[in-house]
């Protein structure tokens, strides 16, 4: 317990000197058993679920930057299981019970609340494919509640529900999704993997990938060569970069996503709501400002920033969904680099290379997988099997016929 | 972003619309299905000079071939893609 109502007095009437640092900042050893390449949500989150539950040994994680430096610390922090398809709705509800119990596997306050989210539907149509939804996330185990028109008005009565292009005609709710703090989940995986032993290793660029014979035997940094059994590749938005070190290419386009956080308001929007026709979502974080965001800029970036277009396009969706909302002031935008695959859905499994694994593909989804991407991928690390929930996430499905496209699009990243 | 159209000039991206790497304008032979499925599916997604298909949807309905830094989203050409495909390059 390094937290708690005494040590806070007690630090706070002695000058805060006695804080020490939540990991240490070790040097890279010359090998390791295991190697993770990205020290972002899905790297901490795999080290941690290697070292505690699959009891591995000897493994470092590589970052380029700062521990959470990525995606981790730039989304909307919504955690949710409201998939259909049967590839993904296990994985995505296995993830929704991992964060369910997460602050207490960490011990790390992580802010995980289940606020509830609610997609809003606008049509006949679009309640059926609701239903139809709902249905199936029941069927994983998950819950699922569809709402009319009057049940929305009443946990929302500010909505614009008599908008002309797009009435409000109900929504599907999933109570137990919500948010979590999403810097605290890095956090805490992070303390909880160096406690069990994992190296963090920070400011440690991969520059290269070697492999003979068809099979890696380490990774060149900038911190010099470090030897490695098992290879884990975890690095969201550079997945092709790094891959590319190994001569794959990927069924992935980096895009930017962009979102946006308003000044900080009195409590006023207690869950997620989701406007998918005006490409518009909104929740309010207990500072209280309201994190929101829309679609994808659309065309292939690195540079972690968008473009006005998107924004204009965010605040008309803003507008028609809460008119309210013109009254609020923007404080900050930013964008972050998305994994785009060729079906909208992501990639953990084995690479052509002996002991070079993949876990990327997540698009604009990942954080709210953190938890299961971690765990599946380190059962994939340590056992060379997937995890039961994430079979379907094969590198090689697209050739096989076997996409996981959750919303129909085709293999065109940007529409996904 | 301003794309330079080699016929209107600089036109706003918005008018556009997006299919990506340029490569796509050229499909391998339709008897080899293994190549056919990697053209579909896989993409080199560099991290700097990407040539890329833009459709001025809203405009003169041409396909561009628009060279960019997706590093840092500067243009630095627009070709229409007819004349490429006329001179036989990708």
């Amino acid at each position: 317990m390094d937290f708690n109502g005494f040590r806070v007095v007690w630090e706070g009437l002695t000058g805060h000197r006695g804080w020490k640092p939540l990991w240490r900042d070790p040097d890279p050893k010359p090998a390791y058993d295991i190697v993770i390449i990205g020290g972002g949500g899905g790297g901490l989150a795999t080290a941690y679920y290697l070292a505690t539950v699959f009891k591995e040994a000897r493994i470092a994680v590589l970052e380029k930057g700062w521990l959470g430096g990525g995606n981790i610390g730039r989304n909307t922090t919504i955690i949710r299981s409201n998939y259909m398809l049967p590839g993904n709705q296990p994985f995505y509800e296995f993830s929704m019970k991992l964060w369910e119990t997460l602050e207490q596997e960490t011990n790390f306050n992580s802010m995980v609340s289940q606020r509830g989210i609610l997609n809003l539907c606008h049509s006949d149509g679009q309640r059926d494919a609701f239903r139809r939804r709902g249905n199936a996330m029941i069927l994983s185990g998950a819950d699922a509640e569809l709402l009319d028109t009057d049940a929305v008005r009443q946990m929302y009565p500010f909505l614009n529900f008599d908008n002309a292009r797009f009435p409000i005609k109900g929504g599907l709710l999933q109570r137990r999704a919500g948010t979590a703090r999403h810097d605290g989940v890095a956090w805490g995986y992070a303390r909880g993997a160096d406690r069990a032993g994992v190296d963090l290793i920070q400011n440690c660029e991969v520059t290269g990938l070697r492999i003979e014979a068809g099979a890696i035997k380490g990774v060149e940094t900038t911190r010099g060569y470090i030897g490695a059994g098992k290879v884990g590749v975890a690095v969201a938005g550079s997945s092709s970069r790094v891959m590319q070190m190994a001569g794959l290419r990927l069924p992935i386009e980096s895009h930017v996503l962009q979102a946006f956080v308003s000044e900080g308001l009195k409590p006023c929007i207690d869950g997620v709501i989701t406007f998918g026709a005006g490409h518009f979502y909104v929740s309010q974080s207990d500072k209280g400002g309201l994190v929101f965001g829309g679609d994808i800029d659309g065309y292939n970036s690195y540079a972690q920033r968008g473009n006005l277009p998107v924004v204009e396009d965010v605040a008309e969706g803003a507008m028609a969904l809460m008119p309210a909302l013109g009254r609020a002031r923007l404080l900050r935008s930013w964008g972050g680099l998305m994994d785009m695959s060729m079906d909208g859905s992501p990639i953990i499994d084995t690479t052509p290379v002996d002991g070079l694994y993949l876990n990327a593909g997540w698009c604009y989804g990942g954080f709210k997988a953190t938890p299961a991407s971690g765990y599946a991928f380190a059962h994939l690390l340590a056992t060379g099997q997937p995890h039961p929930t994430a079979t379907a996430y094969r590198l090689d499905r697209f050739a096989r016929g076997l996409p996981i496209d959750e919303k129909g699009m085709g293999a065109q990243p940007n529409l996904h | 972003m301003l794309i330079p159209h080699p016929l209107l000039g600089l036109r706003d991206a918005q008018e556009f619309t997006y299919l990506g790497d340029a490569s796509l304008m050229s499909p391998p032979p339709s008897d080899d299905p293994e190549a056919l499925e990697r053209h579909v599916h896989l993409r080199d997604n560099p991290a700097g000079l990407l040539r890329e298909l833009w459709f001025h949807e809203q405009g003169d309905r041409s396909w561009l071939v628009v060279t960019r830094d997706t590093r840092t989203h500067e243009i630095l050409g627009a070709e229409l893609a007819t004349d490429i495909r006329r001179e036989g390059a990708r």
